[in-house]
């Protein structure tokens, strides 16, 4: 494209933001053993789709996830988390007992592992799709941001 | 963290270096008036906030501190910055010096309340003694996952977990609320305009 400054930019662009997108993803799933967890991969997951709209623009990033998607996984995501709490009340447990999930003798540790794992995919998918959500509203009030803006 | 000679001082300077830089920008913000210099330099103040964590042997801080603080922040700020002005009114007169009084005020009560603190790494204070040592001897009998910190996280602390995704979430709805809907909004516009690409397309097609 003839004039186009961002041009480095867009290509640098589109080679990090999948590696982006792969490592919030080590950061969700390596929680265990290594510093992170699904607040941290939450954050990196929406800023891929936050970069993606700073250099290819606010509308094909609302194309690719929707702003009804980013509020129903925001949504989402807090209905898993209390909803593991309910699965532990519903099993005879307390609110977010884990060891009541599967009703296991004492020193199995399938409840607290299930456990944990369900309820960082409801943190993943909160934060994930709230910050995204609110980088939407902000950004998306306006049309254009113009060069000389800057 | 004292391995070889000469340690505890690389790391001092290490700390003294990054506090400086960090008095440095914190300065420069209070001092700009340029929105947008002052959005970066906050990114900065984050990032090299983070690092000095790490520094800390706070690892998990440091690693939210640079998510949060220099990444999305530092986008939020941007995204703000472009619905308002581009530059800051100077204060005038009391409402310059009232907030420094109230700074330095704040600031030597801090440093009072540090001379009680235990020192740094300090194996006789009471967070290595008491809580600290039941967590790190329970978790992995109880929980059985090697990190810690997300098995206080997630299953001791549980329930404050939920309350702060919880607050996470009527962020992002309230905001919503307020910018995100209506005839101003991005979303609304990307829908008409697929809606009439669309329009279009079956027409030719017929």
């Amino acid at each position: 494209m003839k004039g186009d400054h961002h041009v480095i930019l867009r290509v640098v662009a589109k080679v990090l933001i999948p590696i982006i997108a792969l490592y919030g993803f080590y950061v969700h799933f390596h929680g265990e053993y290594s510093p992170g967890g699904g607040f941290q991969a939450g954050v990196i997951l929406a800023v891929t789709v936050i970069l993606y709209s700073l250099i290819f623009g606010i509308a094909p990033a609302m194309r690719a996830i929707t702003p009804g998607f980013a509020r129903f996984i925001a949504g989402l995501g807090f209905i898993i988390y209390v909803g593991v709490g309910i699965w532990a009340l519903a099993m005879g447990g307390n609110f977010l007992d884990y060891d009541a999930l599967f009703r296991e003798p004492p020193g199995g540790h399938n409840g607290q592992q299930v456990g944990i794992i369900v309820i960082e995919i409801g943190v993943l998918f909160a934060v994930a799709g709230s910050m995204v959500s609110i980088f939407y509203a902000f950004a998306g009030r306006v049309s254009e941001i113009r060069d000389e803006d800057w | 963290m004292t391995g070889f000679e000469g340690a505890n001082l690389a790391i001092d300077l290490l700390n003294i270096t990054l506090l400086t830089i960090l008095f440095v920008v914190a300065i420069a913000i209070a001092r700009l008036r340029s929105l947008f210099a002052i959005v970066m330099l906050s990114g900065i103040y984050s990032l090299v906030s983070a690092t000095w964590f790490v520094a800390l042997d706070a690892v998990d801080v440091a690693f939210t501190e640079a998510a949060v603080g220099a990444g999305i922040s530092t986008a939020l700020f941007l995204g703000a910055m472009v619905l308002t002005s581009r530059t800051a009114k100077a204060e005038k007169g009391a409402t310059q010096i009232v907030p420094l009084l109230v700074v330095i005020a704040t600031g030597a009560v801090l440093i009072y309340a540090t001379i009680d603190l235990p020192g740094f790494g300090d194996a006789t204070s009471p967070a290595n003694t008491g809580v600290g040592v039941e967590f790190l001897e329970r978790t992995y009998p109880e929980i059985a996952i090697p990190n810690v910190v997300t098995a206080v996280l997630a299953s001791y602390r549980g329930f404050d977990t939920l309350g702060e995704v919880g607050v996470v979430f009527a962020a992002g709805l309230a905001v919503t609320l307020l910018l995100g809907f209506g005839e101003r909004s991005m979303g609304a516009t990307v829908r008409r305009e697929d809606r009439e690409s669309s329009n279009k397309n079956d027409e030719d097609a017929s």
